[in-house]
């Protein structure tokens, strides 16, 4: 009876059939709570690139008073009625360029005017998708800070792109040279001095394909943005 | 009538086993020291050298496989006068799967960072060969409650080489114990031993520490 086939074929149905439906059950009861936990981790990364977040402070609040998104084009114009939260980088990254939805946050101070401005960026490293936000100033053009993350570098070597230490070193970069887009370039090799250049950080030993990754990413987001950066730092210019 | 049921009941209760009977509090203790799933079946050791950088990704990770070994076995012994034995590996798969997938959505909703941090290797628990081997050695052929107790004893073997793991890469490594920072709180400088945190450094560890338990419970490799 138990090895006849009719009842090999109806008990894996059911297994099928019980199994399938307590994981329905518990991914339908639980998605509110997930997607919760994620919506809070992009704000907290958008933060964390322009300040640094002590334990236990309150990271919605903070978003909510400092934190002003919007989507734009590639000719840096706005689009009305888009949510930046609703776009998805990933699906982005793969149109061409110039037919990207861009989101921008702009980190305001107390009296209003715009500190810092957020970009995410989206790209490949050496296994898989490589992402994260850059950060530039009130002069749209130093880097304020940055926040990579990704999905499958090698632990220990491309992974380090998520170490605090390297990220550090894109701090007081800049991505105009004169006016025109130069974007910032891990170099090759690790423990060079690049204190004086001001388009070059040091690299990641054994990662460099890793850190070509990023450079692409880098430029290839940065270009989509430019026209934004520009015109916001082109109408600063002139106010003062 | 009433004397006589009670002497029935009696006679019953002796002859039941006693839920932590000796050979029950073996299926705990043995898996602890000379039957450990990591350190004598070395089974395991791929998540026990990745998710073992700091104390509490490797505590949850404990927690995590102990629940998902100790429940299928349970639910392996439960079904296992109905499961045909042809299709055996394919349903032991399927149950593990389930508490595998249940476990990691309940980290991603209640502890993100941690769920984060373990990445893949929840999933991958699926395929680690304890759960899978202590349901075809054991709950297949035993009922739930000494199946429960196997899956714990199992769970928790790996968890203790794990915890010990994670407490020297952390603590010589980092300099803190669960994110709170040792050293600099005594005062001391420290400066973190890199190679622990990486997974070379791992290795090192747990061979060492293979090489103390086998000496101490005096296993051999039979050939």
């Amino acid at each position: 009876m138990r090895q006849s086939n009719i009842y090999i074929i109806l008990y894996s149905a059911a297994i099928t059939v019980v199994c399938g439906g307590l994981l329905a059950f518990a991914s339908t009861s639980l998605k509110d709570k997930q997607d919760a936990n994620i919506a809070l981790e992009q704000k907290k990364n958008i933060l964390s690139s322009v300040l640094t977040l002590n334990e236990g402070e309150n990271i919605d609040e903070i978003y909510a008073k400092q934190v002003k998104g919007f989507v734009i084009d590639y000719d840096g114009n706005v689009k009305e009625g888009k949510k930046p939260e609703e776009v998805i980088i990933a699906v982005e990254y793969k149109k061409s360029p110039k037919d990207r939805l861009l989101p921008i946050y702009e980190f305001r101070n107390d009296s209003g005017k715009v500190a810092y401005a957020v970009m995410p960026v989206y790209g490949y490293g050496l296994w898989n998708n490589i992402w994260g936000y850059i950060a530039v100033k009130s002069d749209f053009n130093t880097v304020q800070g940055v926040k990579f993350q990704h999905a499958g570098e090698t632990p220990g070597l491309g992974a380090r792109i998520e170490s605090e230490e390297v990220q550090e070193r894109f701090k007081g970069k800049s991505i105009f040279d004169n006016g025109s887009l130069t974007s910032i370039v891990m170099q090759k090799g690790e423990g060079h001095d690049y204190a004086k250049d001001i388009h070059k950080v040091d690299g990641m030993s054994g990662a460099t394909l890793t850190a070509k990754g990023v450079n692409n990413m880098l430029k290839d987001y940065l270009a989509c943005y430019e026209k934004y950066l520009k015109k916001n730092a082109g109408a600063k210019q002139q106010s003062s | 009538m009433s004397t006589e049921a009670a002497v029935v009941e009696e006679v019953k209760e002796k002859k039941a086993e006693p839920l932590f009977s000796k050979k029950n509090k073996k299926l705990i203790s043995n898996p602890l020291d000379i039957d450990n799933p990591v350190t004598v079946q070395i089974l395991g050791v791929c998540s026990a050298l990745a998710v073992t950088t700091q104390m509490k990704p490797a505590f949850v990770m404990s927690l995590g496989l102990t629940i998902v070994t100790a429940c299928s076995n349970v639910a392996i012994s439960a079904l296992r006068n109905t499961i045909p034995s042809r299709i055996r590996i394919i349903v032991q798969l399927a149950i593990v799967s389930l508490w595998v997938i249940l476990v990691d959505q309940i980290l991603k909703a209640y502890v993100y960072d941690v769920s984060k941090q373990l990445s893949v290797f929840v999933g991958l628990i699926i395929t680690n060969c304890i759960v899978m081997g202590r349901l075809e050695a054991f709950a297949m052929g035993n009922k739930p409650w000494p199946a429960f107790l196997d899956g714990m004893g199992n769970g928790l073997g790996y968890g203790m080489i794990l915890m010990i793991l994670a407490f020297i890469r952390e603590l010589f490594g980092a300099g803190s114990l669960f994110g709170f920072k040792v050293f600099a709180s005594l005062g001391l400088p420290y400066q973190g031993n890199g190679l622990l945190l990486l997974p070379a450094g791992a290795c090192i560890l747990l061979g060492s520490i293979i090489w103390i338990q086998r000496s101490l419970n005096g296993y051999r490799e039979s050939h």
